[in-house]
């Protein structure tokens, strides 16, 4: 019990040194700053110079296309995109939503996808799955967004698998050699932090525009948490199983295939589920890169402001997210049912004859009854103008309209512009000097020397301002999101139903499509700092609560029974018990926090910004390949360096109270 | 599992089989489609045109931009709609790098400016002259733009010179750049409640006009060289001192090959030629009238199926 104190013992030996270096990086830093603010700064200190800068956009620019070129990269690519990747999404296409490609057999009527989602979520998870999956699957058809849903779930029928297999292969091949994962992680680490506009030009020159394209992207998108899930999981074996295998006398591939593989079985199927949920999470974003389906249908409804439309199809994304994600989490913790020896066959696969039987039914009768087969366009329905109305007329309650035009003028005026501008005015090398010594005096001496490599990087990049600008409304939306996130989860982690609720919204918050949140932003609060703080906060405060109402609601029982013995008030046993043994979990979600902001800023360029996405928005149009990259690059290298501070304070701290 | 696909995939495959259609490739053309409805809905009477000529037609989602450079390599077709404000910049990177061509214009023409929808007009009475803009700067006011009045531009990647402009004309203007459409439509859509002045960055033909009615700012008018040249406007020392070409060209655009492998097809794009009151019917169907685009195109084709005969009947 003795590790389990809140009080942290300094390492006090290292204190001094410590403490003496974050004061040398600060009295430069500020000893810059007054420098600049009497006017006695050289220029080149101030900015650097756009002599100094090195040309890495044409560099990057000429080495792609040599690759493209004359390596000939780009033909090995097209011919992938152009023979069997496109033979896979044509098969699916035509089978879900009828492109006229082989195998000329769909589309297979609504009701019998509907009846299968159904009996799938019964075998998973009992009658409510089952009620789920059915439900999402008739709304879908009933809203009259069957086929756009269905040319979206063609490409995630794709996609998802073969993310899966690439992540399985590449996760085993890193367990098995060392060397190959060291050199994945850092890949895998940029990739996750690397903003998606950045994949999508790559995608479209390399794979052609259209679904190939965005199944490419979609598969790198989502392949990075299948590979670290899996190396974790297989690293997770325990021993005594592998010597059983062993003593079995397994070949190599034996013992993956029937020892490793299903020992790690849940680790897999959890990356299985980031699979399909990154899947979904990409349906909007390919869109650019013209991927069909609910995604390009939602971008042409907010173009022509039908704000009804885009809701409806946002619930649809929302529902298909949910219902795969419970299924797959269902999958996660059903265990394999074995039967015992001299069961039929039909009796051990009844529940798949079952799908089948109904499958193959409703196929029949769908030729009989054409409105199980395709909901007309007449039939359908659709509320767009009912709901256009009703979100127009709250947004202009008058009490409303007063709140957030205060709002507006309060945050813009007095703290979002004022704050910009001092970050904008404060010279590079100073503010370098202070994510330093922030990353030094939260994560320690790895996390400072990275920021100190990650943030020079930046600054010669040419984006140094930009890059400024981007993390101005990181941190701003950051640090609202954690003043209303955290109080929040603090209450909703006093009682379990409301922990349950909240929970559910902030799932739902994060799977609906995050272009919706744009337009009643700007209605809102119109185009400026305020609307776009306000989007990246509705998904920054998401994982900010998620990791409060986790962390209090695992602070072990004992603790806070000792400390209602003590006589403590609840004030002083949240802030001397609960928060210290909460803490290292909360920095988890404000971890996360951060990666959804540096996501959603990219976003939030479809507002309207001065800041990196801005940049990288105009590159889509073009072929600039080597400025996407570096832009993409500089966000990730943001990201990055609070990355590492965070979770490595976090683990540092875990360590110290004994946790984990 | 459907007889009816089976079977009309057999007699298409017996039809060009046969000869009967003229040359052309039975390989899918692809129309390239963007997000707005008036092109979407033209794209896809352009497809059913085709599709009656006997060819094959496939429709893939693009970025208007983007879309260029697929013409170019051959991954789309074609393109319905180039607008010489919007797109000439890219479509002329691409005429130049080669591999697609001008296959002529619409009578349709387009223009894009400074624009105010009508209720903005009752506080402002001096509009739609630019010499108004002025003196009602104040009634376009912001928080964050202090006692300048505020012009919402178009994304900064549409190369709209907004603020270019309000400093060649000497304008208490603050230029801020949207980051879509949808952020134009949003912010008009807010002030429409209670009916607050706003000056935004607008086109036409658009779906914009019949939700909203407004007018463009009379701006000097359009001389050529305006952009280049800081003599030519009323502002001798400063470029983009005019407002811009209020007949702005709509023009289509082909891949090289569309030539040789589609010749009915190619014909018949070079005859086609809308007018804008027939792109705003397109664009009425599928913003008012709430009808799915395709359904559009085939409501529209049977309503002008005058218009259209004669583009392919010359082809055939």
């Amino acid at each position: 019990m003795a590790t389990l104190s809140t009080d942290i013992p300094d390492t006090s030996s290292k204190t001094w040194s410590r403490g003496r270096i974050l004061t040398v990086l600060l009295v430069t830093a500020f000893a810059l700053i007054l420098a600049k603010a009497v006017g006695i700064l050289p220029d080149w200190l101030n900015r650097i110079p756009e002599t100094m800068i090195p040309p890495t956009a044409q560099v990057l620019d000429a080495v792609f296309s040599f690759i493209q070129n004359d390596l000939g990269l780009i033909h090995v690519t097209r011919f992938i995109a152009e023979g069997p990747l496109e033979f896979l999404l044509d098969t699916s296409a035509n089978l879900l939503e009828g492109k006229r490609r082989w195998p000329h057999l769909g589309p297979i009527p609504w009701s019998a996808i509907a009846a299968v989602a159904g009996v799938v979520g019964y075998a998973v998870g009992g009658w409510r799955l089952a009620a789920l999956g059915a439900g999402t699957f008739i709304w879908t058809a009933a809203i009259g967004q069957w086929k756009i849903a269905m040319q979206t779930m063609s490409v995630i029928v794709v996609a998802a698998p073969l993310a899966f297999l690439l992540g399985l292969v590449l996760g085993i091949a890193a367990w098995k050699h060392r060397g190959f994962e060291r050199m994945l992680k850092p890949i895998l680490s940029v990739l996750q932090t690397l903003p998606f506009f950045t994949y999508l030009l790559p995608a479209v020159i390399f794979f052609k525009v259209g679904p190939t394209a965005g199944a490419v992207a979609t598969i790198t998108f989502a392949i990075p948490p299948m590979i670290l899930m899996t190396t974790l999981g297989l690293k997770k074996v325990s021993p005594e199983v592998v010597e059983a295998g062993q003593m079995s006398g397994c070949t190599r591939w034996q013992m993956l295939r029937h020892v490793y593989v299903p020992a790690a079985r849940t680790e897999i199927l959890v990356g299985v589920n980031q699979v399909i949920m990154l899947c979904l999470a990409m349906v909007v974003l390919t869109a650019f890169i013209g991927m069909p389906g609910l995604g390009a249908k939602l971008l042409a409804m907010m173009g022509s402001f039908k704000l009804g439309r885009s809701f409806e199809i946002g619930v649809t994304i929302v529902l298909l997210a949910v219902t795969l994600d419970r299924m797959s989490k269902a999958w996660v913790v059903k265990q394999p049912v074995h039967f015992e020896r001299g069961t039929p066959w039909w009796k051990r696969h009844q529940i798949s004859l079952i799908g089948l039987g109904l499958f193959v039914g409703f196929i029949l009768i769908a030729q009989i009854f054409p409105i199980l087969a395709e909901v007309g366009r007449k039939q359908h329905l659709s509320q767009g103008k009912e709901i256009d109305v009703a979100i127009k007329s709250v947004l202009a309650i008058d009490a409303i309209k007063g709140t957030t035009e205060w709002l507006r003028w309060f945050l813009n005026v007095k703290v979002l512009i004022p704050f910009r501008n001092t970050l904008l005015a404060i010279p590079t090398p100073a503010f370098i000097l202070m994510v330093v010594a922030f990353a030094y005096w939260v994560g320690g001496r790895k996390p400072g020397i990275y920021a100190a490599i990650f943030f020079t990087i930046v600054a010669f990049s040419g984006w140094w301002d930009r890059s400024v600008i981007t993390l101005y409304t990181v941190i701003s939306a950051v640090a609202l999101a954690t003043m209303i996130g955290i109080p929040l989860g603090v209450v909703a982690a006093r009682s379990s139903r409301w922990s349950k609720n909240i929970l559910l919204a902030c799932d739902t918050a994060q799977t609906f499509p995050s272009f919706i949140y744009l337009i009643p932003a700007i209605m809102l609060f119109g185009v400026n700092d305020v609307a776009v703080v306000f989007s990246i906060l509705i998904f920054a405060a998401v994982p900010l609560i998620r990791y409060t109402i986790i962390g209090l609601s695992s602070v072990p029982p004992e603790m806070t029974e000792a400390a209602d013995m003590s006589g403590s008030t609840r004030r002083q046993k949240l802030f001397s018990v609960q928060f210290p043994l909460a803490l290292p979990t909360m920095a988890v979600g404000f971890n996360q926090a951060i990666m959804f902001a540096f996501f959603m800023v990219i976003i939030a360029a479809f507002i309207g910004t001065q800041d990196l996405g801005q940049e990288l928005q105009r590159t889509l149009a073009g072929t600039e390949l080597g400025k996407n990259f570096v832009l993409g690059l500089n966000v990730s290298l943001m990201a990055l360096t609070f990355d590492m501070a965070i979770s490595s304070w976090a683990e540092q701290r875990k360590k110290r109270l004994g946790l984990d | 599992m459907k007889l009816k696909n089976l079977l009309s995939a057999a007699t298409m495959a017996a039809v060009a089989g046969s000869g009967a259609i003229a040359e052309d490739s039975s390989d899918p053309i692809v129309i390239p489609i963007h997000n707005w409805s008036s092109q979407i809905v033209m794209s896809n009477v352009v497809g059913l045109i085709f599709e009656e000529m006997g060819n094959n037609v496939e429709y893939v989602t693009t970025d208007s931009q983007a879309v260029y450079e697929s013409v170019r390599l051959g991954d789309v077709a074609l393109e319905m709609e180039v607008w010489e404000g919007a797109f000439g910049a890219s479509y002329r990177a691409a005429l130049e790098k080669g591999g697609l061509h001008d296959a002529g214009d619409h009578d349709a023409v387009t223009r894009e400016d400074w624009w105010y929808p009508m209720w903005t007009k009752e506080s402002c009475p001096g509009l739609p002259d630019w010499k108004a803009l002025n003196d009602c700067a104040h009634l376009f006011a912001t928080p964050e733009t202090g006692d300048k009045g505020r012009y919402l531009d178009g994304p900064v990647d549409w190369l709209k010179h907004g603020k270019e402009r309000a400093e060649a004309l000497d304008l208490n203007f603050t230029v801020i750049n949207a980051g879509s459409a949808a952020a134009l439509w949003a912010e008009i859509g807010a002030a429409e409640a209670d009916k607050k002045p706003v000056l935004v960055f607008n086109w036409t033909p658009n779906f914009a006009e019949a939700v909203w009615p407004g007018e463009f700012v009379e701006f000097p008018v359009w001389e050529d060289g305006c952009d280049k040249d800081p003599a030519k406007g009323p502002n001798k020392d400063a470029l983009y001192d005019c407002g811009n070409p209020a007949k702005g060209y709509l023009k289509k655009a082909a891949w090289d090959g569309m030539k040789d492998k589609w010749p009915a097809a190619y014909c018949t794009l070079t005859n086609i030629s809308f007018t804008n009151p027939q792109i705003a019917e397109m664009a009425k169907l599928v913003d008012t009238d709430e009808l799915e685009p395709e359904d559009a195109a085939a409501e529209w084709l049977d309503n002008n199926r005058s218009v259209v005969e004669p583009w392919m009947s010359a082809c055939s």
